[in-house]
């Protein structure tokens, strides 16, 4: 049944998919973002428009809604400023008291803000696009989280975009710790329902914690990726895992993986 | 020549086998006329334009995935077009074709995704290419085998792409939520597969040569009737 043209097609894409499988790892990966990178005008476009209809919105607002929300952002502003001044004398007290005792000085995390622009098509990775790039100074392993929480940490960086993979993904484990008892853990994530995407695993935590649904989970800094401290979950239940050797907990993210649009890139 | 006795002898099979079953109780996806209608398909005229035009459908289908998060929000689970527009490149387009609808898709697919690079091409291709091997016997105009090649190809396509990158030792998200989403993208790829064929024949039939239709009639062989007949 096979005549020379499909025995020449066959021989010609598998070739093609094995020279690809061989090439050094960085090879593929500059060709890999320079194939995404013919996406780039398309989610320019479609961030356009998206501006656009926003505007559009905008000015069909009633003027005493602009002013009512208005009053309200100074308000907030105030407020905001009061405590961002509170910060700073609180956080050069922190650093005179760190010097006093010798220890290490802190520095404040910068950050980088940018709009999620695409998804994962496949649905067995959890990954998203974002469009900030090496030329905004992202570099591969940054955090990335919102106001609520922790989202993931930057896989892969182009010029102009990067690839984040999510809490949730098979390949991304995270160092954290049980804010209220100190227990620490892994979380990782090995479940393939679709619809439960903002559930992780706490893996590898003591036989003997005291686990109870609504405690706040943060990173623990260990690993050297994530800072200490920042907020990923709470808990919900938990059961024995590994013969009983360790319990196993689930955890709800703070973060709304399924409604990213802003995320923050945390560059130090 | 040979290829046409191969699928002539596929073809009586098939009747042979519709027989034994039963032709009522099963739908039939292959029949013999089909062949000869295939052979007069306007859609074997392709142009280069075509060509381009599908793989820029195929381009822009992977956008749309990686874009379009309402039907992810709705359903938990993304759909994925590239398998129905493979089963119309493989019943309109040559094997050649085939094989680079397959690369470009399959590399632009896998460039916005945290898969390696190129697993997606083969799985792709090896849909294509069986589709193409019994494209002859195949009913391409008619929605139901359109529909069931749909489902099927979205159904094989990325199971047969985990497959590779469990082969090659990636451990994607797997489990029952994926036999959740293969019957969800299943379902699309085989609804949308009679809409990408209208839509892309409809495209087609604007960039070829009008098809002329062919008369039977010839003036010069008319027979005039005599004085005698009359």
């Amino acid at each position: 049944m096979l005549r020379k043209p499909h025995y020449l097609a066959l021989v010609l894409v598998v070739l093609l998919v094995l020279i690809v499988f061989n090439l050094p790892s960085q090879t593929v990966a500059k060709f890999k973002l320079a194939i995404g990178g013919l996406f780039v005008p398309l989610f320019g476009l479609s961030g356009s428009v998206q501006k656009t209809a926003d505007r559009a919105g905008n000015t069909v607002l009633p003027r005493s809604e602009i002013l009512r929300q208005n009053e309200q952002l100074r308000r907030e502003n105030d407020q905001l400023k009061l405590r961002a001044a509170q910060t700073e004398e609180v956080w050069r007290e922190n650093q005179q008291l760190r010097q006093n005792i010798q220890w290490q000085k802190q520095t404040p995390g910068r950050f980088k803000l940018a709009r999620v622009i695409a998804h994962d098509p496949a649905n067995w990775w959890r990954t998203v696009q974002i469009d900030a790039g090496s030329r905004d100074g992202i570099r591969v392993n940054m955090p990335v989280r919102t106001m609520d929480g922790l989202v993931g940490r930057v896989s892969a960086v182009a010029n102009t975009r990067s690839q984040v993979l999510l809490l949730g993904d098979p390949n991304l484990r995270v160092g954290a710790v049980i804010k209220e008892t100190g227990d620490t853990g892994v979380i990782f994530s090995h479940s393939s329902n679709a619809l439960e995407n903002n559930m992780v695993n706490l893996g590898f935590l003591p036989r003997n914690s005291t686990l109870r649904p609504g405690q706040l989970i943060v990173t623990s800094g260990e690993g050297g990726i994530f800072p200490k401290g920042i907020p990923i979950g709470q808990l919900v239940d938990s059961q024995a895992a590994e013969y009983g050797l360790s319990v196993e907990a689930r955890v709800k993210l703070f973060a709304r993986m399924s409604a990213l649009e802003d995320v923050w890139v945390v560059l130090q | 020549m040979y290829g046409w006795y191969c699928n002539e002898r596929i073809c009586y099979m098939v009747e042979w086998l519709h027989g034994c079953i039963g032709a009522d109780a099963v739908p039939c996806l292959f029949t013999h006329a089909t062949m000869q209608r295939f052979n007069h398909s306007p859609g074997r005229t392709m142009n280069p334009i075509n060509h381009i035009l599908l793989i820029l459908a195929a381009f822009l289908t992977v956008y749309l995935q990686a874009s379009f998060d309402l039907f992810r929000n709705l359903f938990g689970t993304q759909f994925d077009l590239l398998p129905a527009l493979m089963v119309y490149a493989s019943l309109t387009h040559s094997i050649l074709f085939i094989g680079l609808f397959a690369l470009c898709g399959g590399l632009f697919y896998d460039s916005l995704s945290a898969n390696p690079l190129g697993i997606s091409v083969l799985p792709l291709f090896l849909a294509g290419m069986f589709i193409y091997f019994f494209r002859a016997l195949l009913l391409r105009e008619r929605i139901y085998p359109q529909f069931i090649l749909g489902t099927t190809a979205s159904a094989v396509v990325p199971l047969l792409t985990l497959l590779s990158l469990f082969t090659l030792n990636y451990h994607p998200l797997f489990g029952l939520g994926t036999l959740y989403q293969l019957l969800v993208m299943a379902a699309v790829g085989g609804a949308m597969t009679p809409l990408i064929f209208r839509i892309l024949d409809k495209v087609n039939r604007n960039f070829n040569y009008a098809h002329l239709p062919e008369s039977s009639y010839r003036p010069d062989r008319e027979i005039k009737r005599g004085k005698g007949l009359r």
